[in-house]
């Protein structure tokens, strides 16, 4: 076992994070709450909502890339950010999570996309890793 | 990782980094830099990025980096590459998510020194004009069909909608619109993105800058710009929005399946490529078109808000209050262009991220008064720090496939800039230095910081000292507004 743990790294021109967890759910949920991290916060106290996902992808990368990819949408097209989520993965290209979503308020910098770049979700002794770039 | 022993020097101002190197390469690496600027790409992975591009099939020649380099995403911020058209790749990673970043610079009349206690009133005039920050919609709201209309006719769209004059599109690259553009190429994602979207400046890097024209270094083409020493100036910089954003991210996830089928290997996911006549890759060239058109009219309808903006604030305090067009350009974007290239004109699809096409005197897409220059080139500079406006030459045909620098190129990191600068102490100093800020977000301010960039001036010293662009002004910052 590992301690479950999100880090930002350094990146000259964009944003960069590493994700440490047990399982591929919890890396997934991990590295949904280290990108809200980089760019913003839900309102203390505001209601939220809870609403399901489904994706699926060619391969784990891209189904991690289009679950952040997905949550940025909806910040962009509703201004609800993440509160937390609970992935589900049935298999390692498709997904079932329950979000629940805040109003973004105060956003602090726009994260344009996700990136493939050397994105590669290694199995370890201990869990799983990933580092995953953000163009900003 | 890569040292200096393993390049040779091929003149002053450029490095070679041969095949041998790596045995994956397929062409050199050629690098535009002093030995200081070469010692600070060293300093991160943006040399390492240009090798992995010199992998991709179908490179017409050398990959190339200009001096403003630092670490990107698989492609190196500051890369150009040329392929062969039509058997050759294109790489959406490779020119970016922000389809036709760019900058437009505009002239004017107004001294500086007879507005200066209207400044302020201008900075707040301009932010309130032109939307920007995270997730904010612009005065502008289009439907589908609007939006595909701005995607076939780019700033042509902006003139028939009263946002432009016939000059501003003379006065763009390629005149505001990109042939060859599809909507139907484009998701209902990207679509839906987009519609909110038209006349906003967005975060990060983006912003519109009121600049005092410093030095002029070439009368006859500044004459012909209309930029005068000591009057105002004013660039914006940005670029396709989360349009182009949901655009690039569509492609490269499907090319993750095409390099497949077509049997490309590459070093890095984020290069992900197809080839130039296969349908995937006709199909991003039309999607990335209209991203580009998308853009051109984005930063049309934001000079046409900063033109309101001048208007409100300083008619009956100056005589003339009008911003003319000087150009505007891209600086993300693939091109198909023809070049000599061993000897031989070859068409080829020219990746430029971070990088500005800069085409010589003669040039025939250029309006009539620029014929004898060349193309005007806009170099951003850091915040707080100078820009420059520049000429592409004889020499960056020849040597760079028309291209050059695009800014100052940063080097630091954000997590480092977040660490070591706070947003409020950055504010004060440049509003102490005479520079009046509006900023959406002042931890993203503090990430822009000047300290997080090269010296702007050393960047434009290589790219004129090695020919590939001429001096033409020199315009530092009085009014910043940042997303």
């Amino acid at each position: 076992m590992v301690n479950d743990t999100v880090e930002e790294i350094e990146h000259t021109a964009d944003w960069a994070i590493r994700v440490r967890a047990s399982d591929l759910q919890s890396l997934f949920e991990l590295a949904a709450e280290g990108m809200v991290n980089l760019i913003g916060q839900a309102e203390n106290g505001a209601s939220s909502i809870t609403r399901p996902i489904t994706l699926q992808a060619a391969d784990l990368e891209t189904l991690l890339v289009s679950w952040l990819e997905e949550l940025l949408f909806i910040l962009e097209t509703e201004n609800l950010i993440l509160k937390r989520s609970t992935v589900q993965l049935l298999s390692e290209v498709q997904l079932l999570a329950t979000i629940e979503l805040q109003l973004a308020p105060e956003l602090w910098k726009e994260i344009k996309a996700v990136t493939y770049h050397n994105l590669d979700v290694q199995q370890t002794t201990a869990g799983y890793e990933v580092s995953i770039v953000f163009d900003v | 990782m890569i040292r200096k022993q393993d390049m040779r020097r091929l003149d002053a101002m450029r490095w070679e980094i041969p095949t041998s190197y790596r045995e994956d390469m397929l062409v050199p690496v050629q690098i535009f830099a002093s030995e200081q600027l070469l010692e600070e790409a060293l300093g991160d992975k943006s040399l390492q990025q240009a090798i992995n591009a010199a992998t991709l099939p179908g490179l017409a020649g050398p990959v190339l980096v200009m001096p403003d380099v630092h670490q990107g995403y698989g492609f190196p911020i500051g890369g150009v590459a040329a392929t062969t058209y039509p058997s050759g790749i294109i790489s959406p990673g490779a020119i970016g998510y922000d389809i036709n970043c760019g900058v437009r610079l505009l002239s004017s009349r107004i001294r500086a020194d007879e507005v200066e206690k209207r400044l302020s009133d201008l900075a707040t005039a301009l932010d309130s004009n032109c939307p920007s920050g995270v997730g904010v919609s612009g005065s502008v709201h289009l439907n589908v069909k609007e939006l595909e209309k701005i995607c076939r006719e780019g700033s042509g769209w902006a003139l028939k909608n009263g946002f432009a004059r016939k000059q501003d599109l003379l006065r763009t690259e390629e005149n505001g619109c990109i042939a060859g553009a599809q909507p139907s190429a484009v998701s209902a994602r990207a679509k839906q993105r987009g519609r909110t979207q038209l006349g906003t400046l967005g975060a990060g890097n983006h912003f519109i800058e009121v600049d005092l024209v410093e030095q002029v270094f070439h009368p006859d083409a500044a004459d012909a710009m209309g930029l005068k020493e000591g009057a105002l100036a004013v660039q914006i910089h940005c670029g396709s929005r989360g349009f182009g954003h949901q655009i690039c991210s569509d492609y490269v996830r499907e090319f993750q399946t095409a390099v497949k089928r077509y049997g490309i290997r590459l070093p890095d996911r984020e290069l992900v490529c197809a080839p130039l006549d296969s349908p995937e890759g006709k199909r991003y060239l039309a999607a990335m078109a209209c991203a580009a058109n998308f853009a051109f009219c984005n930063r049309q309808v934001l000079a046409h808000h900063a033109r309101r903006a001048f208007e409100q604030t300083l008619a009956g305090h100056v005589a003339d209050w009008d911003l003319t067009q000087v150009y505007d350009i891209a600086h993300n974007m693939g091109k198909i262009e023809e070049h000599e290239i061993g000897g031989k004109p070859t068409r080829v699809c020219v990746h430029r991220k971070g990088a500005t096409r800069a085409f010589g005197p003669g040039f025939k897409g250029l309006p009539d008064e620029y014929q004898p220059f060349g193309q005007p080139v806009l170099i951003p500079g850091s915040m707080g720090t100078a820009s420059w406006v520049l000429l592409g030459t004889e020499g960056s045909m020849a040597l760079s496939y028309g291209s050059t620098c695009h800014g100052a190129g940063r080097v630091m990191s954000r997590r480092q800039a977040k660490r070591e600068i706070w947003g409020e102490d950055l504010r004060q100093k440049l509003e102490e230095d005479g520079i009046r800020i509006r900023a959406g977000s002042l931890p993203g301010l503090a990430e822009e910081a000047p300290q997080a960039y090269k010296d702007v001036d050393q960047v434009i010293d290589v790219v004129t000292k090695a020919g590939i662009a001429s001096k033409v002004a020199r315009l530092t910052p009085l009014v910043v507004i940042k997303g």
